[in-house]
C-alpha cells in the first residue's frame, strides 16, 4: 500500500487532533481566574484540600523544616532551593542525608501544580501523595518511617497552634495526611507565568521576544518539533504533555544491560515502596523509567515532560542531571537522541525522537527562546541570592 | 474440552488481568490456560515497510518501528519458541530495503519464520527475498501443531506477465490503494494442490494454524484485504477441528470466525490503517465493524502500531497486541461462543472512538 495515501490520512488526522487542542484551550481560559500569571490556566485545587493563607503558611514552614530528616540537616528546601529556581542546580543529581547522592536531577517546584503525575517517572499522583517519600527514602531524608515527624508536629508549640488552627486538629488527631495536604497546599502557589514568551505571544507585546527568539520560537514549533510535547494551548502554555517518553538519555548508556535489568525488574514484585528506595538509589535501574511503574515495555527508559518555563534557571537538564546546558540538550534531541553522533540510538526510543537536521544558527535561536520563558520574579529570587 | 482449550474462568481472569494491568505483562498470559505444559507461544512481528529513500537512507519511522518490536521480543520472558514475520519488509522490494530490513531482524534471539508480503515481491517476484529467506511456501510441525506458510499475494499470470512495461511500475501498482490497474491476491491452484497435498498427510484432530500475508478472506476488495480463491482455501481447512489463519496486510487488529476456522490480524509497525470505508471501483458490502481501531494519536509516531505476542493453547490462540502509546489488547478465542473475543473492548463503554477520516 503506498505512502503517499498514508499522509493524505495523516493530514486529515493532525487536523482534528488541532481542534481538539482548541477545545482544550478555551476551557482553560473561562476557568482561569484574573489572579493567575499570564500564561497560566487556573491552578487545580483538590476538593478535600482548599487553599488557604494559614495552611499555605503551615506547609511553606513544613517544606523547610531540616527536623525531619535522620540527620536533622535536610528538608524539602535543601534539593528545592527557593533562591536556585526550587531545585538544587549546578548539582548534576541530589544529595540527601550524609551527602549521599540520588540517581535524578531535582525536578523544579515551579508549576508542579499543574502536573497529572509527580516524580520524573509519575510514580506518585499528586503533590500531597508526594510529598511523603523523600522523608522515608534511604538516599533522601533517611527517616525509618513518619513517626518521628509525628512526633515533631504533634508537640512542638508553634506547629501545635498552627496545626489546631488550619485543620482544628491536635495530638493523636494530626497524621500525615495534614502534613501532606500542607505542604502541597504551598507547592500550589509556587506557579510562574509572565515571561517574554508569555507577553509576546497571549498579550500581543511584539516587542517582548528578540528576533533571534523569535526564530528560535519558529524552530520550536516547526523545524523542532518540540510544541509535540512540550505543549503550547490557545490562551495558557504550560510546556508538557504530561506524558512520558523514551529520549535516548541515561537508558543510551546502559543499553546493553536493558534485557537483564528489565526481567529482573519484572520477575519481582516490588510494592511502590521499594520501587521509590530502588530507583533512587541503584543508578542502573533508575533508567528503566516508568518501565519501573507500570511494567510495561512500552514505557522502556521514558521520563515525564517536564515544563520548560523557567528552564534557563534550572541547569544541568534532563532525569539525571548530565546535560550542562540548554545548547547541549537542543544538540542531543538534534542528533535523534543520542548526545554524541557515535552512540547508537536506543531500540526503544519514543516515535517523533529523530535527527532533526537544525543549523547550527537555527540551534542557538532554539536557546534563546528557551531563554525567553523565565518569570520575571523567579529570575530576581535567583538573582537576589547571587547565583 | 477444557484441557485443550481455554476454560471460561480461565478467560475471565486473563480479562481481569489485562484490564488491571493496561499493558499485560508477559509473565501473566500463562495464567489463561488449562494446561500450562501444552502451551506454547511465539512473537509475531509484521508490515514494517523499510523504505529506501537514496542510498543508505532509510524512512526513520519505519526503521525504528521495526528496531523496537525485534527488541520488545528479545525482551519477552517466558522466552517465545520461535518469532513470525508476517510479510512487506520492503516498500518497493528492491534489494536494499530487504538487506536493511533482514539485517534489523537478524537481531532476533530465536528462529525466524518468513512469509511474503505483495511489497516485497512484485519488484522481481520474489527472487531476492527467497535468496534471503528460503521457501515462499511451507508447513512444519511444533509441539503437536501443524503449521503452514502460504504466499497468499499471487495474482493472476496475466497481470503479473503481460501487463507492466517495467518491473518497478507492476511493484507501484500492486501498492496502490483503490487503484484500479491493481488486481486481487490470490493463492493459485499451484499452491492450493501443494496445501491439498500437504493437509491429507495431517490427522484431522491436529491443530492448524496457516499464516498469510493477506487475510484468507474476503474483506475488501480495493485495498486487497481480499484473497480471491479464499473459499477453496477455507474448504481446505474445513476437516479441521481447530484451525486458525494469522494473517497482516491490514494494519489493525481483526478477527472472525468462518465455521470451524478462526481469524486474526497481526498489527503493522509501520503505521495503522484505518478500516475501510471508501468507495472505489464497485459497490461493495464491508461486513460491519463491530470494535473498531483503538484511536490512534497523529502526534505520536508509534501510536497504533505494534506486534504480537501470541499464546497457543494447543491450536486456539491468544493474540496479545502490544500497542506502542496504547492500550494493549488481548484477543482470545472464548469456547462459550466459539469465537474470537477481544478481552478489553466487549463492552461500548470501554471503547475509544475512532477518529473520522475524510
Amino acid at each position: 500500500m503506498t505512502w503517499r495515501s498514508r499522509s493524505s490520512l495523516w493530514i486529515a488526522t493532525f487536523a482534528a487532533g488541532g481542534l481538539f487542542a482548541l477545545g482544550l484551550g478555551s476551557d482553560a481560559r473561562s476557568d482561569a481566574p484574573s489572579s493567575v500569571p499570564l500564561g497560566l490556566p487556573a491552578v487545580p485545587i483538590p476538593a478535600d484540600n482548599p487553599q488557604t493563607p494559614d495552611k499555605i503558611a503551615l506547609g511553606k514552614k513544613l517544606f523547610e523544616d531540616v527536623r525531619f530528616s535522620s540527620t536533622g540537616k535536610v528538608s524539602c528546601a535543601t534539593c528545592h532551593a527557593a533562591e536556585k529556581a526550587f531545585t538544587d542546580g549546578p548539582l548534576v543529581t541530589s544529595k540527601g542525608i550524609n551527602d549521599l547522592r540520588g540517581t535524578r536531577n531535582a525536578p523544579t517546584v515551579l508549576n508542579a501544580a499543574y502536573f497529572s503525575t509527580q516524580f520524573w517517572d509519575g510514580r506518585s499522583p499528586s503533590l500531597e501523595d508526594q510529598s511523603q517519600h523523600p522523608f522515608v527514602n534511604p538516599v533522601e531524608m533517611g527517616l525509618p518511617n513518619h513517626d518521628p515527624i509525628l512526633a515533631i508536629v504533634r508537640t512542638d508549640k508553634d506547629y501545635v497552634a498552627a496545626f489546631g488552627k488550619v485543620f482544628g486538629k491536635s495530638g493523636n488527631a494530626i497524621t500525615m495526611k495534614e502534613v501532606m495536604q500542607a505542604i502541597a497546599s504551598f507547592e500550589r502557589t509556587q506557579i510562574s507565568g509572565n515571561s517574554p514568551f508569555d507577553r509576546f505571544y497571549f498579550a500581543g507585546d511584539a516587542k517582548a521576544l528578540t528576533a533571534a527568539q523569535k526564530r528560535g520560537f519558529d524552530v520550536f514549533l516547526n523545524k523542532g518539533r518540540c510544541v509535540s510535547c512540550h505543549v503550547i494551548e490557545q490562551t495558557t502554555a504550560l510546556f508538557t504533555d504530561h506524558r512520558f517518553h523514551n529520549i535516548g538519555v541515561g537508558i543510551t548508556k546502559i543499553q546493553k544491560d536493558v534485557p537483564e535489568l528489565a526481567t529482573a525488574f519484572l520477575k519481582t514484585r516490588a510494592t511502590l515502596a521499594e520501587v521509590d528506595a530502588k530507583v533512587l538509589s541503584d543508578k542502573r535501574t533508575s533508567e528503566l523509567g516508568r518501565l519501573a511503574v507500570t511494567r510495561s515495555f512500552d514505557d522502556i527508559g521514558s521520563f515525564k515532560t517536564p515544563t520548560l518555563r523557567n528552564v534557563a534557571l534550572t541547569a544541568p537538564y534532563m532525569h539525571d542531571g548530565s546535560l550542562k546546558t540548554l545548547k547541549l540538550v537542543v544538540e542531543h534531541y538534534n542528533n535523534g537522541g543520542i548526545t554524541t553522533p557515535k552512540e547508537r540510538i536506543n531500540d526503544f526510543v519514543s516515535g517523533g525522537i529523530r535527527p532533526l537536521k537544525l543549523t547550527p544558527a537555527e540551534i542557538n535561536d532554539l536557546v534563546a527562546f528557551l531563554e525567553a520563558l523565565t518569570s520575571p520574579e523567579v529570575a530576581k529570587a535567583t538573582k537576589a541570592k547571587g547565583r | 474440552m477444557s484441557r485443550f482449550n481455554l476454560n471460561r474462568r480461565g478467560f475471565l481472569k486473563a480479562s481481569a488481568a489485562a484490564i488491571a494491568a493496561g499493558a499485560v505483562p508477559m509473565s501473566m498470559v500463562e495464567v489463561a490456560f488449562a494446561d500450562a505444559a501444552k502451551n506454547f507461544t511465539f512473537a509475531y512481528i509484521s508490515d514494517a515497510h523499510i523504505q529506501q529513500i537514496k542510498g543508505t537512507q532509510f524512512v526513520n519511522n519505519w526503521d525504528r518501528g521495526l528496531i523496537r518490536a525485534v527488541a520488545e521480543t528479545n525482551l519477552l520472558d517466558p522466552k517465545p519458541d520461535f518469532v513470525f514475520f508476517g510479510g512487506d519488509l520492503a516498500q518497493l522490494g528492491n534489494k536494499a530495503e530487504l538487506d536493511h530490513g533482514a539485517e534489523m531482524l537478524s537481531a532476533l534471539k530465536q528462529k525466524t519464520y518468513y512469509v511474503m508480503g505483495e511489497h516485497d515481491y512484485y519488484l522481481d517476484l520474489g527472487e531476492y527475498w527467497s535468496k534471503l529467506f528460503g521457501p515462499q511456501y511451507y508447513s512444519f510441525d511444533h509441539k503437536g501443531v501443524h503449521f503452514v506458510v502460504l504466499n497468499s499475494i499471487l495474482t493472476y499470470d496475466d497481470w503479473t506477465f503481460k501487463r507492466w512495461p517495467t518491473p518497478e511500475q507492476r511493484m507501484l501498482e500492486m501498492a496502490g490503494l483503490d487503484n484500479p490497474n491493481g488486481s486481487p491476491f490470490m493463492v493459485g491452484d499451484k499452491q492450493r494442490a501443494w496445501l491439498k497435498a500437504d493437509l491429507d498427510k495431517v490427522a484431522k484432530s491436529t491443530p492448524l494454524i496457516v499464516f498469510s500475508h493477506s487475510p484468507l478472506q474476503k474483506l475488501y476488495k480495493g485495498w486487497n484485504f481480499w484473497t480471491e480463491d479464499a473459499e477453496q482455501v477455507q474448504a481446505l481447512l474445513k476437516p479441521f477441528a481447530k484451525a486458525t489463519v494469522l494473517y497482516g496486510h491490514v494494519h489493525q487488529i481483526q478477527y472472525n470466525q468462518i465455521g470451524n476456522i478462526t481469524f486474526h490480524s497481526v498489527m503493522a509497525t509501520a503505521w495503522p490503517w484505518p478500516y475501510p470505508q471508501t468507495y472505489a471501483q464497485a459497490q461493495h458490502a464491508m461486513p460491519k465493524l463491530t470494535i473498531p481501531i483503538n484511536r490512534a494519536d497523529p502526534f505520536f509516531e508509534r501510536d497504533a502500531t505494534g506486534w504480537q505476542f501470541i499464546d497457543v493453547d494447543s491450536g486456539k490462540i491468544a493474540a496479545t497486541y502490544q500497542l506502542y502509546n496504547n492500550t494493549s489488547r488481548k484477543v482470545l478465542f472464548n469456547p462459550k461462543t466459539g469465537q474470537p473475543e477481544d478481552t478489553q473492548y466487549q463492552e461500548p463503554a470501554k471503547r475509544i472512538p475512532p477518529q473520522e477520516h475524510y
